[in-house]
């Protein structure tokens, strides 16, 4: 090409305008409708930098829709309140993983297209997977994949104390593990009970697993599950800083390797590993018997509205590669999560046979946010914690902070 | 242009960097926040800009909410015991360090560490160190034979771990500030006093004292102003709880906007608002003391 006056113009307008763009603080601007550009891509993962396989799979799945990627972690906590601002602004990512049950705030604030519209395929996904991110009937994202909790025993502290991990079937076996346990001189069970959505997270499978219903907190479901909790911590089973331990230093105190149980989830299986005793994995038991159901955890792919649209077609190629039948099984062996499908959890637990109690945990798993909830739940989950704090310290009684969590989730 | 109006254009274009500073910096977020405590936000007119005007709304809802009582109680006593403490310790330190001793240079700046360590560290030590299960705490009761203690797990003591938390972190500034108001002293007061028969607390309580009475006014309605709006000591130490227990109107403010999956930014600035006010009075405080002063 010669280079006459009116390209040059061209070619300086055309640096300029990403520049200006910028000013606002965007990433998602840039030439729109020509092939190629940056695409701006937030997720809840910094402990993955670029050189992580998860780093290298997301900018492989830019490259393959034949544009540069631009990945943003954020705090799993700061990803929701940075996505509402973002799309205040006008400036939100073209593709956003997000925890499941910010989905349908996300929805409510109507910052994210349906999977319908986008045309993305969302069959082959289990139904309670999928529930989080399903308000009346359309679902507004694709889960990359799903975690949940169970419990990790430690096969030498059980062994010490007399425990058959097979026994543990129901509350009252558990509770009687717990207390040969405490006999034995070594410590029962720890679980995060902290004032966030954590706390509320590990509290849902005794809750869930008593007939809890969460429109209805202070029923009697919930209230036994609530006595189960204080009744450990009172009698020593679990450490009094529950209050405060997130499930990460949940973990840390298992790992000492002076605790017989500990509720966490599918992400720590590699810490597990390196914890340097054997351990094995039970799935939470119900009150009277069975597998309580569980919550799911675990992150959905959305692609936030655009005034462009014509960006869609490229986020959609870059969704369809992170959750693609055949690029699911990288993607979650990256993570440690289950795959949200059939298939794929199959070939993982064939590779991996530690995986299968985690496989029936999801499959028995429900969305937080699931059952026509949605928006609600946030209102339930925190007066929830709040009465868990309050009874765990001793504060309340399980009955009365769950009667004043109710009113408090009523009013909403 | 006459010469006048030019000196004040020339005047004009001077402070105008400081006013676009303070535009920019100071009242467009105090606007804003205003401004959203007014409004009836959602998640969904937060995004479309929308919100309709809801007058006192969300002030009566935050004052009508069962835990306004116990954060605002909270919060006064959070500030005000700490200041206490911070105050008292710091003049005793003052006074030590101004004798002039071997390595009370070294002393004096090792003091000062508190304040130079990121908050984010020194909360998260001292959680350690109050951990109910493993802290250093509770095993130095232990060896004393006294029981362990719920400091941040029992709603009894989770207030005083965060303000005993506080007080370590506020004495280097109270210590320096003081310090310097010592210097100012001249020594022959001192001198005179002693060759009176004025014994040591004698000359504390006649001379020190008094003396340092405006930096002592400066320090404690400074130090009022910086401890009402603590925040991340406590959300570090215990996120307000357990339960409500240590939540303070400052906590609570995050709580409401950013702490739930649900963003409720109406209250949230609404409690930001009355703890702006209440800043207001003691900063209006302080500076009709610092006028009686130069008077």
């Amino acid at each position: 090409m010669i280079p006459t006056r009116r390209t040059l113009l061209a070619v300086a307008v055309a640096t300029l305008l990403p520049l200006t763009a910028c000013g606002g603080g965007s990433g998602s601007s840039g030439s729109s409708s020509s092939a190629g550009g940056t695409y701006t891509f937030w997720d809840p993962y910094p402990q993955f930098d670029a050189s992580s396989d998860w780093g290298k799979r997301v900018s492989a799945c830019g490259t393959a829709a034949g544009v540069k990627l631009k990945r943003t972690a954020y705090d799993t906590t700061d990803l929701g309140n940075k996505a509402l601002l973002a799309a205040q602004q006008g400036n939100a990512p073209d593709v956003m993983l997000v925890d499941n049950p910010v989905v349908s705030t996300l929805v409510e604030a109507g910052i994210l297209n349906k999977t319908g519209d986008l045309g993305l395929d969302t069959a082959s996904i289990q139904k309670n997977v999928i529930g989080a991110g399903t308000i009346d009937g359309a679902s507004y994202g694709v889960p990359i994949g799903a975690n949940t909790l169970a419990l990790y025993y430690n096969k030498k502290v059980l062994s010490a104390a007399g425990v058959d991990p097979a026994s543990v079937r129901d509350w009252a076996s558990l509770t009687a593990a717990l207390k040969k346990v405490k006999a034995a001189g070594k410590k029962g069970i720890t679980f995060s009970a902290i004032n966030t959505e954590e706390g509320s997270f590990q509290f849902l499978p005794w809750f869930w697993g008593a007939g809890g219903d969460l429109t209805k907190l202070d029923s009697a479901g919930g209230v036994a599950a609530l006595t189960l909790w204080k009744q450990w911590v009172d009698a020593g089973y679990a450490p009094k800083d529950v209050l405060q331990n997130t499930q990460t230093t949940s973990w840390q105190e298992f790992a000492t390797g002076d605790y017989a149980f500990s509720e966490n989830g599918t992400w720590q299986l590699g810490n597990a590993d390196k914890a340097g005793f054997p351990y094995g994995v039970v799935n939470i038991p119900g009150r009277t018997g069975g597998s309580a159901p569980v919550p799911t955890g675990g992150e959905f792919v959305t692609v936030p509205v655009q005034k462009d649209s014509s960006r869609y077609d490229v986020s959609k190629k870059i969704v369809t590669c992170l959750t693609s039948a055949t690029n699911l099984l990288a993607t979650d062996t990256t993570l440690m999560y289950v795959a949200p499908t059939a298939a794929v959890q199959a070939e993982q637990v064939k590779k991996n046979a530690e995986l299968k109690p985690w496989v029936a945990a999801v499959a028995a798993a429900r969305g937080r946010t699931s059952g026509g909830l949605g928006t609600k739940y946030p209102t339930i989950s925190q007066p929830m914690w709040t009465a868990v704090q309050a009874a765990l310290s001793g504060g309340r009684s399980p009955q009365d902070a769950l009667d004043t969590a109710q009113a408090a989730a009523r009013k909403g | 242009m006459s010469p006048a109006l030019r000196r004040r254009l020339t005047t004009l274009v001077f402070v105008l960097p400081l006013l676009v500073y303070l535009v920019a910096f100071y009242v467009y977020p105090l606007y804003r926040n205003l401004d959203l405590s007014l409004r009836d936000y959602t998640v969904r007119s937060f995004v479309a800009g929308d919100a309709p005007f809801s007058g006192w709304d969300n002030f009566r809802t935050v004052l009508d909410d069962p835990t306004f009582g116990p954060a605002m109680r909270h919060t006064m006593v959070f500030t005000f015991v700490s200041i206490a403490f911070q105050y008292v310790i710091g003049l005793a330190l003052a006074v030590f360090f101004n004798r002039h001793f071997r390595l009370s240079t070294v002393l004096r700046a090792l003091f000062l560490i508190p304040w130079l360590l990121p908050l984010i560290v020194s909360a998260s030590t001292w959680s350690w160190m109050f951990n109910s299960e493993s802290g250093v705490v509770n095993h130095l009761l232990g060896t004393v034979g006294l029981a362990p203690v719920g400091w941040l797990t029992s709603p009894d003591w989770a207030l005083t771990a965060v303000i005993v938390a506080n007080i370590w972190i506020g004495i280097p500034f109270n210590l320096v500030i003081l310090y310097s108001g010592l210097q100012n002293i001249p020594g022959e007061l001192y001198e005179a006093a002693a060759l009176d028969g004025a014994g040591a607390w004698q000359q504390f309580r006649r001379i020190t004292f008094p003396l340092l009475r405006p930096v002592s006014a400066i320090t404690l309605l400074l130090g009022l102003v910086y401890t009402l709006k603590v925040f991340d000591l406590i959300w570090i130490m215990t996120k307000g709880g357990p339960g409500d227990a240590s939540s303070t109107l400052a906590t609570w403010s995050y709580q409401l906007g950013f702490g739930t999956l649900l963003p409720k930014f109406g209250p949230g600035a609404a409690v930001g608002d009355i703890l702006i006010l209440i800043a207001l009075v003691f900063g209006l405080l302080y500076i009709r003391v610092q006028r009686r002063q130069e008077a």
